[in-house]
């Protein structure tokens, strides 16, 4: 069941200064395929995951959504951007705007949609993440994982081949995370194709379809979750989830 | 001409009083042509300071360093020396301008130095993840500015601005220089051409041109508190500067 491919990584490098933070990391996602990345912060996890969507610039490899290669000089990245959704860390809903508007916006300037349908779009995006009576409230009146709702409903209304998460419980009080992996659960149910960089091992393992473990720039392993998280064949990912263990009591937990 | 006159001559002469009902009708005109001069002049200061700003912080080379130099030279000259350049030191270049044009002109142009660093500031203090969620849903760059970044920022910019506005009418006075018909220059006119036993009193005179300066003052102080209350963003406190 080798269902179409949505994004392909090809030897995808990336320095800042004299640090190099990707060395040359190559994947494939395929459509419907939940894909975790784990691993020590400062491994270039969020790097690699911007650089798919060229928020940051690579500055070799290549990258393809679907049948396009988008790392092409001539590419329209703001064609590109609006198919693939993205959920930063910390939200960055727009300050000025109520969640329907924030969810609104692209469908009204990048979509073309009329405010009408916009509104109906985007008050369907808020419903699907639980958050219809919050359409009128400000981002400073929503609680972080409301935000990160939102900004989940934001990226969806543009109806993306692909969703990017950075970390995106990571900014959250503890009590809160859970509303936000439980979106993220449905969605992944719903065969949305999703890369998400996460801490989370219990979502990595139980959401998700495939597993890398990235370190210093390098995808350490990769494979599906029972194998990464039951027996992992690198003594650096055995180490990195063994720590995990100990702090939460058993990986995956 | 003074339109009060029948009234003021009722009043008892070489009083304050008698003199308020005398000159103000006069100094009214000049505030007036003061309020014309502020308000273009914050106008074409407000257009000009935005663009210096979109420069100074989003453009390339040239253009950065132009709005750059633009700024470091108004701000680093006398407002009356520009004023003297515009006015005086166009005519060599056979571009004559009137007295009040003059100033609009210099004053508007001297203001967009200054509003280009306060719109700068406040771009500048909007969270980069504001730009990257934009550019992520698919805007363009000029769209995030424009539907992200400058909404924010001008919001933003409202406590430091309403100082250039105010200052801006209070600078406004040096144009009776070049012999713009403003307050100022008004006040000066009737304080020297009083007569008789109501000559002499420039004290009075200026005490009432200054009063002036102060209500309109404090008339937009409360203007532009009410209008950052009216754009505030719910849930967030604005910061003041």
């Amino acid at each position: 069941m080798s269902s179409k491919i949505v994004v392909r990584v090809e030897d995808l490098h990336k320095r800042y200064g004299n640090e190099e933070v990707l060395k040359g990391v190559s994947f494939i996602l395929r459509q419907g395929e939940a894909l975790a990345i784990i691993g020590p912060s400062g491994t270039g996890k969020s790097t690699l995951l911007r650089c798919i969507n060229r928020l940051t610039e690579p500055d070799s490899g290549r990258i393809w959504l679907e049948d396009t290669e988008i790392t092409g000089a001539k590419t329209d990245m703001n064609k590109i951007r609006q198919q693939i959704g993205f959920v930063f860390q910390d939200f960055n809903l727009f300050a000025h705007l109520t969640a329907l508007d924030n969810v609104r916006l692209g469908l009204m300037k990048v979509k073309k949609l009329s405010k009408g349908e916009a509104s109906e779009r985007a008050m369907t995006e808020l419903k699907r993440v639980g958050l219809a009576e919050k359409a009128k409230a400000y981002p400073a009146q929503l609680s972080g994982g409301q935000q990160q709702r939102v900004s989940i409903a934001r990226a969806l209304a543009m109806d993306p081949k692909l969703m990017l998460f950075d970390e995106p419980t990571s900014a959250l009080d503890p009590e809160l995370i859970g509303e936000v992996l439980q979106v993220m659960k449905a969605l992944a149910g719903e065969g949305m194709t999703m890369v998400v960089v996460t801490h989370e091992m219990g979502f990595a393992r139980s959401v998700c379809d495939e597993v890398i473990f990235m370190e210093q720039g390098v995808i350490v392993e990769q494979g599906p979750p029972e194998h990464i998280f039951l027996q992992p064949r690198q003594p650096r990912t055995q180490q990195f989830l063994g720590k995990i263990g100990e702090l939460y009591g058993g990986t995956g937990s | 001409m003074n339109p009060l006159a029948p009234f003021c001559q009722t009043l008892e002469e070489g009083s304050f009083v008698r003199l308020v009902c005398d000159i103000s009708p006069r100094l009214l005109q000049g505030t007036a042509t003061t309020f014309q001069l502020t308000v273009l002049a914050i106008a074409l200061g407000l257009v000009g300071g935005l663009l210096l700003a979109l420069g100074r912080v989003y453009g390339k080379k040239p253009i950065y360093w132009l709005s750059t130099a633009y700024v470091q030279f108004v701000r680093g000259t006398p407002v009356l020396v520009q004023l003297f350049l515009i006015y005086y030191g166009l005519p060599a270049f056979e571009i004559r301008l009137d007295p009040l044009t003059a100033a609009i002109i210099g004053l508007g142009l001297n203001s967009a130095a200054y509003q280009a660093e306060y719109f700068r500031g406040a771009i500048q203090s909007i969270g980069r993840g504001q730009m990257l969620a934009a550019r992520a849903v698919g805007l363009t760059n000029v769209q995030a500015i424009g539907y992200v970044i400058l909404p924010q920022a001008l919001r933003m910019v409202i406590p430091p601005w309403s100082n250039e506005l105010i200052y801006t009418l209070k600078y406004s006075s040096v144009a009776f220089i070049i012999g713009t018909p403003e307050l100022m220059a008004t006040g000066q006119i009737i304080a020297s051409s009083l007569r008789g036993p109501g000559a002499f009193r420039h004290f009075e005179v200026f005490l009432i041109v200054a009063f002036i300066y102060l209500v309109c003052v404090l008339v937009i102080s409360k203007l532009l508190d009410l209008l950052e209350q009216r754009v505030k963003i719910p849930g967030l406190e604005m910061q003041r500067a």
